[in-house]
């Protein structure tokens, strides 16, 4: 028998780790990827395939030849962040645009922050910012779903929401508009114009069932940002039901779905407490409710979480947990 | 101009002034006096902030230089006698000296000299480690080799020797300002009088186990025999808990006590080696 | 639905392998080792010297003071060496140690097995004999019982709680000691009541041992005042704070005792020792060790003789398995690993746990994710991350503020944390900083 090995207790592990994690979220957003596919088809296993790969490679190559060291991009959450920057991407944008928001994500919101755990912002949302902001056209052009051998030069046409906004510009009211969009089943299946992986709400809600279910994540966040911007759409609609569209169409279009339940709950860029992940997510679904109404941009979720993600340190400090034992004082 | 640009301007530049006119006002009114002079001390000090003068960094100290009549209990270990000088000279006061000191680790616990009986995995704290247990060896007092002392130095005058298990000192760039030895939660290290050359003799064990039991333990370690007491004509060393010490304000560093020690506790660091006298055969095979 | 405490828990493997082994006597070693301090508080006085001869049973240190505990010779024999010895704490420590020469027991102490259901005992009376007995708190804690059963001026105890919870992972000694000594606690029980002076009790068990929780509900059937319930499985049900608050729901105050609240806590196996004492003259000499590990050839329940070396009960679990890594004093969440085999049994030795070498190492250490797995874990509402990393950078007032002292060092951060983060060690490091801070700001 070899030397006792001593060390402080306690002395056993829960076995869970941060690639049983990653991955677990991986496996989690499975369902929408082959919705996606379904729909998308070539286009989006070609724009998928970039993003995770390029995403772990330069991982690799900042951690390796940049930070100096030991690599971890097998950890999966480079594989995560490319996967779901690929989920926000329109399935007909060319692949060297996928590789620069995969150089974003990964080397200027993750990499200069100082690596998994450190950075303020959540990668995948800065990378599709970025390729928002300098490429608007490529990233405002979505294809029609059923276009299966089609990629760059696929039939493209305006998203739901963005279509909804234009037209209430051009003083269209909500019932004349609504008679043009797909019906609500359509759009809870997938069935419409969007980015790649944000279209399927039916999948994405199989997804958090899963994640629910191996307590990778709490329900809190996904929870209130989807009570706020039902409860807030739902008082607009009511307010002036021409203006303002139904709390379903808000819930089932856009990238909402795909924000409350996979990007807004990463661990990294979300508060801890309790009580901290209930105002976070409001504030997201505030936020996104007031630049969906009010706001220039058709779409709000990606600002919104960013917005929210920078609150997150100062939500941390102020809201602590429940303490056992708490001597009220007076 | 278009009216956008000049608009822009002239709201600009009118913010910036009424913000620098405020300022000013507001500085002027808040303004705290400050005895320039601890400025002016401030600036002969090292900047190190290390702590080692017993204040929170070098301003705190230079406040507490203006502000005492004398140097009383105020010196900067890292500066030395030269930087006491110096604030001497700006104040108009009499300037102090101190004997230049060292930090110095009394164990030479070796993974050769004192056996590993386990193997740790906490976290690399020696305080943590010794609030859990002796340590890797059967020895209560030994250096637990987890680098705390390292950690803490902010001079880079110490480091761990994987080979030996063992942190050591280096002498040009210790500053002697007490930081490892306050780490040190088995009180190894100790700041010992400088000599020239960097000349040390010292008891590198600080075990006070009885002699059998030490000796069990660690090859090197000091059994309380006495030996280099008595040898000792300065007095310099005493003997207290089966360990023994030696001053090193008395110690003339006659080399006498190394010799005696039947264990090879006493270490003499930075002499020339001692020329061995010939022995009977060698005698017989010149003639 | 069972009860429970609301805020955190872990639900580590329950390895409760030992649990239908029947109590085993272990037979007397050649040697003991009875160190002089084996509670919380100051050390014993030594009261013998070397060639004694010494009866089972005779006080051979005497208590040091209020908070502190007479140790007893736990056998029949001469005093070989008195000297310093290595000992669980980790370090060598002054202990008696006796060669044991046959088992004669001291004048006085009642040796039959047969049940003694009354008692005509004061409260003062019992909590004397307590006292005199040396019994400490024997979940691990070792607090001296006297000290809690002395409730102080100005509070008054209105529920005695009986700890049979033993949450930790792998051991199984108060399990088999209510199996087969039920009764005896049951009249341990009713003495505690009267010592405290209340009219109920609450025995608390966890859901994974239906037998126990069968025998005492059929005993404290009949029994007036006192109720057994049975409570869900989760780490740390058996700390003292979650145990009050899944019976009564009741919080024990931040820095506080549970005699602020009305309440005193006992582990089962110290009022089976309480039992002994008052019905039978007879200290605390010896206690139940679960020896248990995956590798062992017949992990087992020993009632063992206080100083026996744990080499000895290893031997009678069939020897230490060649892969052995580990050896540990308690349980996986919060026993302490020893360094060798060569020490003794003492008061708060519960269990001998032998992990093999494949599951004795710590993982790589990973930055942290910000999960907040660890904040829901903590069952005091605490937030391991934060107080890591303010240790690290020695921030001790802040951790002072963020109330580390309330840290019941349970483990369960540690234990779940994705990354592997040492938490527990460096929230041990600021507890002892913040300590010391205390310490000197009353001085």
């Amino acid at each position: 028998m070899s030397i006792l090995t001593v060390s402080p207790s306690p002395h056993t592990h829960s076995g869970q780790s941060v690639p049983k994690l990653m991955y677990g979220v991986i496996i989690a957003l499975l369902p929408a990827l082959a919705v996606s596919v379904f729909y998308f088809g070539i286009g989006m296993i070609i724009i998928t395939a970039v993003s995770v790969i390029s995403c772990v490679i330069f991982e690799f190559l900042f951690q390796k030849y940049l930070l100096k060291s030991s690599p971890t991009h097998l950890d999966g959450s480079a594989a995560l962040t490319g996967l779901l920057l690929a989920f926000c991407l329109p399935t007909n944008i060319p692949i060297w645009m996928v590789m620069i928001g995969a150089f974003v994500s990964i080397g200027i919101a993750k990499m200069t922050f100082g690596g998994l755990g450190n950075n303020i912002f959540n990668p995948a949302i800065v990378g599709r910012v970025f390729l928002f902001i300098s490429f608007p056209a490529a990233m405002t052009s979505y294809p029609e779903p059923g276009q299966w051998w089609k990629y760059l030069d696929a039939t493209t046409g305006a998203t739901p929401l963005s279509k909804m906004s234009e037209s209430l510009a051009n003083n269209m009211t909500v019932g004349e508009i609504m008679n043009e969009m797909p019906s609500n089943m359509d759009m809870f299946l997938g069935k419409m114009m969007g980015s790649a992986g944000e279209v399927a709400a039916f999948a994405l809600i199989l997804g958090l069932i899963y994640m629910l279910w191996k307590k990778i994540i709490s329900w809190h966040i996904p929870v209130s940002i989807l009570l706020t911007v039902l409860i807030f759409t739902a008082i607009l609609n009511v307010g002036n039901p021409d203006k303002f569209p139904t709390p379903i169409f808000h819930l089932l279009t856009g990238g909402l779905m795909l924000g409350a339940i996979f990007m807004a709950t990463d661990y990294v860029t979300s508060p801890m407490a309790v009580k901290g992940m209930l105002i976070y997510g409001a504030g997201i679904g505030i936020i996104t409710v007031l630049i969906r109404s009010f706001g220039a941009y058709p779409e709000g979720v990606q600002f919104a979480i960013l917005l929210m993600n920078g609150f997150t340190p100062l939500i941390n400090k102020y809201v602590k947990p429940k303490r056992f034992g708490e001597v009220k004082h007076g | 101009m278009s009216n956008v640009v000049l608009f822009t301007i002239i709201t600009l530049s009118s913010i910036g002034g009424a913000s620098a006119i405020i300022l000013y006002f507001v500085a002027q009114k808040f303004k705290v006096f400050e005895d320039p002079r601890i400025d002016q001390v401030e600036a002969s000090l090292p900047s190190a902030n290390c702590g080692g003068c017993g204040y929170a960094g070098c301003r705190n100290f230079a406040e507490a230089i203006v502000k005492s009549e004398n140097f009383d209990g105020l010196f900067c270990p890292v500066g030395g006698n030269e930087t006491m000088k110096n604030i001497a000279a700006l104040l108009g006061r009499q300037a102090v000296e101190q004997e230049a000191r060292v930090a110095v680790i009394r164990c030479n616990g070796t993974h050769q000299f004192r056996p590993r009986t386990n193997h740790y995995e906490g976290a690399a704290s020696c305080t943590l480690a010794n609030s859990l247990y002796m340590g890797e060896s059967a020895c209560p007092n030994g250096c637990l080799g987890n680098g705390e002392c390292v950690a803490v130095c902010t001079f880079d005058a110490i480091f761990m020797n994987l080979d030996t298990g063992l942190p050591e000192v280096i002498d040009d760039k210790c500053t002697a300002c007490n930081a490892c030895v306050k780490a040190c939660p088995r009180n190894i290290i100790e700041l010992r009088k400088k000599n020239p050359k960097d000349r040390k003799i010292f008891i590198s064990c600080v075990n006070t186990e009885k002699g059998a039991i030490a000796r069990k333990n660690c090859s090197v370690s000091c059994i309380g025999c006495g030996k280099c007491v008595k040898i000792c004509e300065f007095e310099a060393i005493h003997m207290e808990n089966n360990l023994a010490y030696i001053d090193p304000l008395k110690c003339r560093l006659c080399r006498k006590c190394a010799p005696e020690c039947p264990t090879n506790s006493i270490l003499e660091i930075g002499f020339p080696a001692k020329k061995e006298k010939p022995t009977k055969t060698e005698e017989i095979a010149i003639v | 639905m069972l009860k429970t405490f609301s805020l955190g828990g872990v639900h580590p493997k329950e390895n409760k392998i030992s649990a239908h082994k029947k109590i085993e006597v272990l037979p007397l070693p050649p040697v003991v080792t009875i160190p002089i301090s084996q509670h919380i508080g100051a050390p014993a006085k030594l009261m013998v010297s070397k060639g004694d001869k010494i009866l089972t049973g005779q006080v051979i240190a005497e208590s040091g003071g209020f908070v502190s505990s007479n140790i007893h010779s736990s056998v029949s024999g001469t005093v070989l060496k008195i000297d310093s010895f290595p000992d669980p704490s980790g370090y060598r420590r002054m202990a008696v140690q006796i060669q044991v020469e046959g088992d004669e027991w001291f004048p006085g102490i009642d040796t039959t097995p047969d049940l003694k259901k009354d008692f005509i005992f004061t409260s003062e009376e019992i909590i004397k004999k307590i006292n005199t007995s040396g019994i400490v708190g024997l979940g691990g804690a070792t607090f001296p019982s006297h000290v809690k059963l002395s409730i102080p001026n100005g509070k008054k105890a209105e529920y005695l709680i009986v700890n049979a919870v033993e949450c930790e992972p792998w051991l199984t000694s108060d399990h088999s000691l209510m199996l087969e000594k039920a009764e005896e606690i049951m009249v341990g029980i009713r003495i505690m009541m009267r010592a405290l002076k209340v009219e109920k009790a609450i025995v608390g068990i966890e859901n994974n041992k239906p037998d126990a929780i069968e025998k005492m509900c059929k005993l404290a059937a009949s029994e007036k005042g006192i109720s057994v319930v049975a409570l869900k499985v989760k780490y740390p049900q058996g700390g003292e704070k979650q145990l009050v608050k899944a019976l009564l729901n009741r919080e024990v105050p931040s820095g506080g005792l549970p005699i602020d609240i009305g309440v005193v806590a006992f582990n089962v196996g110290s009022i089976y020792a309480a039992y002994q004492a008052v019905q039978k003259n007879k200290p605390l000499i010896e206690r139940v060790v679960t020896v248990t590990g995956p590798s062992l050839k017949s992990p087992s329940n020993f009632m063992t003789r206080i100083g026996t070396p744990i080499q000895a009960l290893i031997d009678a679990a069939g020897g230490l398995p060649g892969d052995t890594g580990k050896v540990i004093n308690g349980g996986p969440m919060m026993g302490k690993a020893l360094s060798s085999i060569e020490i003794p049994v003492v008061k708060g030795s519960s269990g001998i746990l032998v992990i093999p070498e494949s599951e004795s190492h710590r993982h790589e250490v990973k930055s942290c994710l910000r999960c907040s797995k660890c904040i829901s874990a903590c069952p005091m509402g605490l937030e391991p991350y934060l107080l890591m990393s303010l240790s690290e950078r020695n921030m001790t007032d802040r951790l002072e503020r963020e109330k580390i002292m309330d840290c019941m060092e349970c483990g369960s951060c540690s234990y779940t944390c994705p990354s592997s983060r040492p938490l527990l060690d460096y929230i041990r490091l600021g507890k002892g900083r913040v300590s010391q801070l205390i310490k000197a700001r009353k001085n």
